[in-house]
């Protein structure tokens, strides 16, 4: 019997992720998908899908976000490799810093991180009048398509750099060394050898940077004025709809959900395709370089760090000004901070609260599930990694009135409070966990789990002493993506919360919506500083034994 | 581990028609072979052939779908893989890379909840008897192929498991190591007296360190016995031509009642003693060193001949087309023969192989 259990614990795992999965994902999903097919009084229709593909305003609109979302995905992916490959391969003593960097820029809090870059770039943007006053150079207009996708490329190719320079750190280093050796050139081993044994990572990457940019909303909202996608739709439909029953809303969302899982499905099979096995026994040495290629390689490596983190660093700068109800005045103080520490410290411990236990959760189901899809491959195992991508790639409005339906009647009532809060944040957040998880178990050898088990452990234990420790680097990488994205997370959290439940973003949309720019900006830095801590710290407890991400 | 303590009973290991399929591929075919308690026993045969998936499946990583395994007449088919009392030798090594060498040899015996002190002591002696003491303290990344190998094996037989299985342990380092790692193997195996199960595609290795070996093909087993039985006594084609080097030369053969065989290859007539009559064609496979010159035999001339210090490997082009080889002790002879000699290739018949093209058994008496 004792015997039987052990060797079903895997099999308990899968039903309780199984649970986990239906009763926070696939029954809210459930209740849009329906809303999606009826009509406001519950009859049965496509007119919503009908009404969407019939107007070619709205056809525009769906080539609008393939178009963004494409082309942000592409430039992202080539420069997103060009600098994990530069800063993983090439010693700088830099690297540490610009590593912190450009996860930095990941985070551009929302709202605030567009409003920088109008600020900056606007019609009277800084930026652009002192470039007409002092250079009489007129620089081309960040609002509409463009604008979109440069805010987009500078904010989302840190996904790509991210997972791309974890998979090159862990390539065996003979594997490079062999093909050096059968002649091939630097360029054709790059291309033919380390590239294609990393795909899988940048893959993960470009996936992640897609779906964000199919469903981030705030900056199409700000700069793209009358360019409209997915999701400036989807969320303009729910608020017009507001009081009703969102039909033609959960439509679109329906839309964009069947997207994404295309998206999905087309990833999981390459994966399938390649799945390589790697024990990296002797990661590649970073090459030193001499002085002038460096410095050749360095100046374009900075200018893309500092233009990513412009929206902090003029978020930061702001922060301090003195400011007159919308407007920054001359002279510096820390009467922004004033104003929120007395004013709006509920926002900040509910921050906090809610986003570390979701983050404990996320650490634990994820490795959970980042396991049974890797090693316990089944399609039930498949179905359930794929439904917790789901909420990541649903826009966080749809997400959050999914749970508000699901969970505000018998036998749930709980809209309001930091339950609900925290399960959408769990939910939505996750999959940074489990993608970059089960990106370091592809790469992990199956036989070393095999050799604890045949030294007497038993599969669960091996699991805590020997999967977990080595997978650890990329649960962590994964867990400090999604603390980050949970802490700057809006578009849900401003339709789930409440008085009492409101956290820190939902304030600063508050107070831009306000045009208190003042206390925004002093609760984004703050933001931004506690990812800035958690970061110096995680350095301190890997001891450099695990690169940051 | 070794002497001071009771030591625990090495197991005796039955197979008894063990099947494995894989979809519709079936990689071990109703393979049965009894091991013995302490024996070094070897699955030798071409990659495919499902060495490794047996050695697997009495690990317990593979389910079976038909048959029994049995460790001391224990069933063991359900019990689970890391309750089987077995050690295990891993192609990659599989050394865990996040611990020292010492908390590596030092991870079974925690999981099985021994005193710090003894593991201690267990550990140090186990380093030592594969010379790796000085390395207690690197991590894996900072050892060689060579040294991570002996990590491999004293974290495997410091459990003191019942059965040792080893995949292909040596597949990885260079020949010079192999040899030198093949020789600390096979004395820890003496030393220690588990049972030990080896896979490995390379006849040599297998011939040098093995008890027993059984030579696998296709999912079957195709011959079991002691290196020099096999070697010298294959039991059909596949045997002779897999173990060791050996020549195939085509006769004509006439079998009569008192078990002879008359083999006629060209003016050259051998007669043979078999066990099973045999007409019309057979194989004769003699090895390199079984083939001598003589003043009659087959006819041919030297194509190439190769000095190799204690002996000299001559290729023989016979005269009907045949390739053949041929060594020749130096120890033995004055001089080397010039390429291009004209020679007669003789054999004593009742040291070889005759084999029945028709079965591809060898039907060879073998001086019984």
């Amino acid at each position: 019997m004792h015997q039987k259990a052990n060797r079903d614990v895997w099999s308990v795992m899968k039903v309780v992720t199984l649970i986990f999965v239906g009763l926070s994902i696939l029954y809210p999903l459930s209740t849009v998908v329906i809303r999606s097919v009826t009509t406001s009084d519950g009859n049965a229709t496509l007119q919503n899908f009908i009404k969407f593909f019939s107007k070619e305003y709205y056809l525009d609109v769906l080539n609008n976000t393939m178009f963004v979302a494409g082309v942000t995905t592409l430039l992202s992916v080539v420069l997103g490799v060009a600098m994990a490959y530069a800063l993983t391969r090439y010693d700088f003593r830099l690297k540490r810093v610009l590593n912190v960097c450009i996860i930095l820029s990941l985070m551009s809090p929302p709202f605030i991180g567009a409003y920088s870059w109008i600020l900056l770039f606007g019609r009277s943007g800084f930026v652009t009048t002192k470039a007409l006053e002092w250079f009489g150079w007129v620089f081309p207009t960040i609002y509409g398509k463009w604008g979109i996708v440069s805010v987009f490329v500078c904010k989302m190719f840190p996904y790509v750099y991210l997972f791309t320079s974890g998979a090159l750190g862990s390539i065996d280093s003979s594997l490079e060394e062999a093909a050096e050796n059968l002649g091939s050139t630097k360029g054709y081993r790059l291309f033919h050898i380390t590239l294609p044994l990393v795909s899988p990572s940048i893959l993960a990457g470009a996936v992640m940077v897609f779906m964000s940019a199919v469903s981030d909303f705030g900056t199409p909202m700000l700069i793209g004025e009358n360019y409209k996608v997915l999701a400036t739709l989807v969320y303009e439909q729910y608020m017009s709809e507001m009081g009703t029953s969102s039909n033609f809303a959960s439509a679109v969302s329906m839309i964009v959900i069947v997207l994404c899982i295309l998206l999905l499905l087309l990833q999981r099979w390459y994966l399938n395709r390649r799945n390589y096995c790697m024990t990296s026994l002797r990661p590649p040495q970073p090459q030193k370089l001499r002085f002038g290629k460096k410095l050749l390689m360095l100046v374009p490596i900075l200018l893309v760090v500092v233009i990513a983190l412009l929206p902090q660093i003029v978020v930061i700068v702001t922060s301090f000004k003195n400011c007159n109800g919308p407007y920054f005045v001359a002279g510096w103080s820390l009467e922004s901070y004033q104003t929120i520490f007395t004013r709006m410290v509920r926002g900040i411990k509910n921050t906090y609260f809610f986003s570390v236990i979701a983050l404990a959760v996320m650490i634990v189901v994820g490795s959970v599930t980042a396991y049974l899809s890797v090693r316990k491959r089944s399609l039930l195992t498949a179905a359930i990694d794929m439904s917790l991508m789901v909420p990541y790639v649903i826009p966080g409005a749809v997400m959050g009135l999914a749970l508000i339906i699901a969970f505000n009647r018998s036998p749930f009532y709980l809209a309001g409070t930091a339950f609900i809060m925290i399960l959408c944040y769990t939910v939505r957040k996750i999959p940074y966990t489990v993608r970059s998880a089960s990106g370091f178990l592809q790469q992990m050898e199956l036989s070393v789990e095999e050799a604890s088990i045949n030294l007497g452990v038993s599969p669960a234990k091996t699991f805590f002493k020997i999967t977990l420790p080595l997978m650890l680097p990329g649960v962590v990488s994964g867990a400090i993506l999604s603390w980050i994205e949970t802490i700057n997370e809006l578009s849900s959290s401003i339709l789930l919360y409440t008085g009492k439940t409101i956290t820190m973003s939902v304030a600063i949309y508050n107070e831009v919506a306000r045009n208190s720019f003042g206390t925004a900006a002093a609760m984004a830095t703050i933001l931004t500083i506690s990812a800035i801590i958690m970061l110096v710290v995680f350095n301190r407890v890997s001891k450099g034994k695990v690169s940051i991400v | 581990m070794v002497g001071n303590e009771e030591k625990q009973m090495s197991h005796q290991v039955s197979i008894c028609n063990v099947v494995k399929r894989f979809g519709d591929f079936t990689a071990v075919d109703g393979v049965s072979l009894e091991i013995k308690e302490g024996e070094f026993f070897t699955l030798l045969g071409p990659s495919g052939c499902g060495k490794t998936t047996l050695l697997r499946a009495i690990a317990g990583f593979n389910q079976i779908n038909e048959g029994e395994i049995r460790f001391s007449d224990r069933v063991i088919n359900q019990i689970p893989a890391h309750k089987r009392d077995i050690g295990m030798v891993f192609q990659n090594y599989a050394i865990f890379p996040h611990l020292t060498v010492r908390e590596n040899v030092a991870y079974g015996l925690k999981a099985k909840k021994y005193p710090r002190k003894e593991i201690d002591a267990k550990v140090t002696q186990a380093l030592e008897m594969v010379q790796i003491a000085a390395l207690k303290d690197r991590k894996p990344s900072e050892l060689s192929g060579g040294q991570q190998q002996r990590v491999a094996l004293a974290r495997a037989f410091i459990i003191e498991p019942g059965v040792l299985l080893m995949d292909e342990p040596l597949s990885n380092l260079d020949a010079k190591l192999r040899v030198q790692m093949r020789s600390v193997i096979k004395k820890l195996q003496r030393r220690l007296g588990i049972t030990t199960i080896y896979v490995t595609h390379d006849q040599e290795e297998a011939l040098a360190i093995s008890d027993r070996i059984a030579v696998m093909k296709a999912g079957h087993i195709m011959q079991v016995g002691a290196p020099e039985e096999v070697y010298r006594h294959p039991q059909n084609r596949f045997v002779s031509g897999f173990i060791g080097t050996t020549n195939f030369i085509e006769s004509a053969a006439e079998t009569n009642g008192g078990g002879i065989a008359l083999l006629k290859m060209e003016d050259y007539t051998v007669r043979a003693r078999v066990k099973r009559p045999v007409s019309g064609k057979a194989l004769v496979s003699a090895r390199p060193e079984q083939l001598f010159f003589g003043e009659e035999g087959i006819a041919g001339r030297i194509s190439l001949s190769t000095f190799l210090g204690d002996f000299v490997e001559y290729e023989v082009q016979t005269d009907d087309g045949q390739t053949l080889l041929l060594n020749e002790y130096t120890k033995d002879v004055s001089g080397v023969r010039p390429d291009g000699e004209r020679c007669h290739v003789r054999f004593d018949a009742d040291s070889i192989a005759v084999i029945d093209p028709e079965t591809e058994e060898v039907v060879s008496a073998f001086g019984i």
